[in-house]
């Protein structure tokens, strides 16, 4: 009996785990037999959002690009930050990062842009079904923990090497917040608001756009935030697959134990995500609720320009 | 006990209109299923009995009433009495679980999604407890958005809850947003949002509950400013016994989930349906709710061999002509009816100071009864008496 037990459980290790492993060789094998218009149309199109935001951003002259973040920076900031986010990029065009920079600031922006056009609708219909909830909250902790080489892997089986398994690697990275602050803000909106819609006749989407997710827009923007910086910090790793930008540059780095380049372009990737992080996070507080409080924020800097 | 003897006119504060709100068998359980409970229900079980027995949580136990155009009806209990379900039911923000809600005879709990989004839109608005305004919008934007979700232009949109706006005193605060206004001119954004779409059935739930007396004083002057001047059908919620004496047309009490009583003010303070009732209007002042009328009792007649005193002659089309002392010889002169619509702390000094009963007389100069001085200490002394019976059982 003991050892029909043991048998037992040796068989059934192998039955499930190595119906894991069979079963998902096989399933990156249909993908690659059955798939293959499927992916050459979403590698056209992660490719072409690529293409079209780095030669956008490339073939803007140094000087000009660099003069466009500061002033973002002096309208949602302040003359501090904007100062500092001149002299970092001066910064890294003196390093001669500027090239890699520019590149990595396009992979984020394309990342960033593909998670929340999938994160948003995906947090909106969480927060409105129990079902979606469940099944969503799982997919999302896989995405979160699932160490990224795992998935790393097979993105370069589905697209080769290149920006677009990089984009869609970092896109699975840094979609949960997105998905995530979505549906909590939504949630979070005030239970006699929604009331309130209703009360009035809303019908479900004027509840959504005129009630649920201008009150939530806080919260989404904070989401929109930490996935900008998880995509940043992702599209560095995801320069081993051939991703480009400032992970290449670290990857030389550390691949010639050239510790002065390392630390160069690791400082790159951090002023980068400083600058983003917080002109995102002005964007938080400038929203929904607490408009006003931008408003009267700006007139104090416009007081400040006629000083 | 306190005897106020029932007029015999009856209620004529009441406005009589056509019934424009119908609730029958309204019931509301809170459970996945609710056969069982409603089950219980309807077999006379208590809210409590449903709780212990099938562990459902009873948010109407069972509800009917009528509401008449033009009234304001106030519905009262503790928290937890069901009148904040009750209000929801109507407009079904909570669908019922059981019965019917006929406004104008048509019953709103058999619509249809988009039928029902019609009504909403068309025919009723809400005013809430906690405002509920839109922090992302000015007053202005927030007094139009009935009408934003109705589909009504832009231009057009902006008179109207300019004029909503306007009329409970705002105008010049249409592009401040709610957290730079006070809490009292925060609800009068939530009140010119729920005008502004000019609704026929106003539906307020403890409106005024989160203002401070002084404001909420105000804000009850103000109701009843608006409703003067344009009589909506208004469904009032509310805990507060001397607001609901204040502004209500007729109060229905609420208990555990069901309608204890429905009257008007001076007809539940004149005759509490039970306990529960009594103590809620105990410290309510009568004399600011009662007139003339609700104190006028038949005269005396004499009975018991003993002849009465005083006689007072009504002709035939009942209206009041004189009173005669005793013996029917002589009349008593110089003294003048009192109007039955007058309130009681008016007539005080006329009571003590006349020679018998002082008679009763309505505007067409009908004779609706006497006012003895016992029977207006006895009324006036309501409160106290009944606060006396309660703590003694």
């Amino acid at each position: 009996m003991a050892d029909a037990a043991i048998l037992d459980i040796d068989w059934l290790s192998e039955t499930i785990g190595g119906g894991i492993a069979r079963g998902s060789e096989w399933l990156v094998t249909a993908i690659l037999d059955h798939g293959q218009p499927a992916l050459t149309l979403i590698a056209a199109a992660v490719d072409g959002l690529g293409e079209a935001l780095d030669g956008l951003l490339l073939g803007v002259p140094p000087w000009l690009l660099a003069l466009v973040l500061s002033t973002v920076a002096l309208w949602r900031v302040g003359r501090g930050f904007a100062l500092f986010t001149l002299v970092s990029l001066c910064g890294i065009f003196v390093m001669g990062l500027w090239e890699p920079t520019v590149s990595t600031l396009g992979l984020v922006l394309a990342s960033t842009a593909l998670s929340l056009i999938g994160g948003v609708p995906l947090g909106i219909w969480m927060a409105r079904s129990k079902i979606a909830d469940g099944v969503g909250k799982t997919l999302l902790d896989l995405m979160q923990t699932m160490p990224a080489f795992v998935y790393l892997i097979p993105a370069v089986l589905f697209f080769g090497l290149g920006r677009v398994p990089g984009i869609i690697a970092t896109v699975v990275f840094a979609m949960p917040p997105a998905v995530r602050l979505t549906a909590l803000g939504i949630r979070q909106v005030p239970a006699e608001l929604v009331e309130a819609g209703r009360a009035f006749g809303c019908r479900g989407h004027q509840l959504l756009f005129k009630i649920q997710l201008p009150n939530a827009l806080p919260s989404i923007m904070a989401g929109v935030n930490q996935t900008m910086m998880m995509a940043l910090s992702m599209i560095v790793v995801a320069s081993m697959i051939g991703a480009g930008g400032l992970g290449n540059v670290v990857l030389q780095g550390i691949q010639r134990l050239d510790i002065g380049l390392g630390v160069q372009s690791g400082l790159a990737v951090v002023l980068l995500a400083v600058v983003l992080d917080r002109i995102t996070q002005s964007f938080g507080r400038g929203f929904g609720p607490d408009r006003r409080r931008r408003a009267t924020a700006g007139t104090a800097r416009r007081r400040w320009w006629r000083r | 006990m306190t005897t106020i003897l029932p007029t015999p006119t009856g209620s004529s504060s009441t406005r009589t209109g056509q019934v424009r709100l119908a609730v029958r068998g309204l019931r509301k359980v809170f459970a996945d299923d609710p056969r069982p409970a409603l089950e219980m229900l309807r077999r006379g079980a208590t809210k409590a009995e449903v709780l212990q027995r099938l562990n459902v949580n009873v948010g109407v136990a069972e509800a009917g009433f009528e509401i008449r155009a033009g009234e304001i009806f106030v519905i009262m209990g503790l928290s937890g009495s069901g009148k904040s379900t009750i209000v929801r039911l109507l407009n079904r923000l909570i669908e019922p679980s059981e019965g019917e809600i006929r406004l104008d005879g048509r019953d709103l709990t058999g619509l249809s999604y988009s039928e029902l989004v019609d009504v909403l839109r068309r025919d009723m608005s809400m005013v809430f407890q906690s405002f509920a305004l839109l922090p992302n919008r000015t007053a202005l934007e927030n007094a139009a958005f009935g009408l934003e979700v109705a589909g009504v232009k832009r231009r057009e949109r902006r008179e109207m809850a300019l004029a909503a706006l306007a009329r409970v005193g705002l105008a010049d605060y249409a592009d401040r947003y709610p957290d730079e206004l006070s809490g009292g001119m925060q609800q009068r954004v939530g009140l010119a949002r729920a005008l502004a779409k000019n609704p026929t059935i106003m539906l307020m739930d403890e409106a005024f509950s989160a203002l401070d007396p002084l404001i909420r004083g105000d804000m009850q002057e103000e109701l009843l400013r608006l409703q003067r001047e344009d009589a909506r059908t208004i469904v009032f919620i509310s805990h507060d016994a001397e607001e609901a004496m204040r502004i209500a047309d007729r109060i229905a009490v609420m208990q555990d989930g069901r309608i204890v009583q429905i009257g008007s003010p001076a007809e539940i303070l004149r005759a509490p349906a039970n306990d529960y009732v009594r103590a809620f209007f105990r410290g309510v002042d009568a004399s600011r709710v009662l007139r003339a009328r609700d104190l006028a009792r038949p005269p005396d007649d004499g009975t018991a061999g003993e002849p009465a005193r005083f006689r007072y002659r009504v002709d035939a089309a009942g209206h009041f002509r004189g009173v005669l002392a005793g013996d029917g010889a002589s009349a008593l002169f110089g003294l003048e009816p009192v109007a039955a619509d007058t309130p009681i702390p008016a007539i005080l000094g006329r009571v003590a100071a006349a020679p018998c009963p002082l008679p009763v007389v309505e505007a067409d100069g009908r004779f609706v009864g006497v006012i003895s001085r016992a029977a207006l200490l006895a009324a006036l002394d309501r409160g106290e008496d009944a606060g006396r019976e309660a703590r003694h059982g």
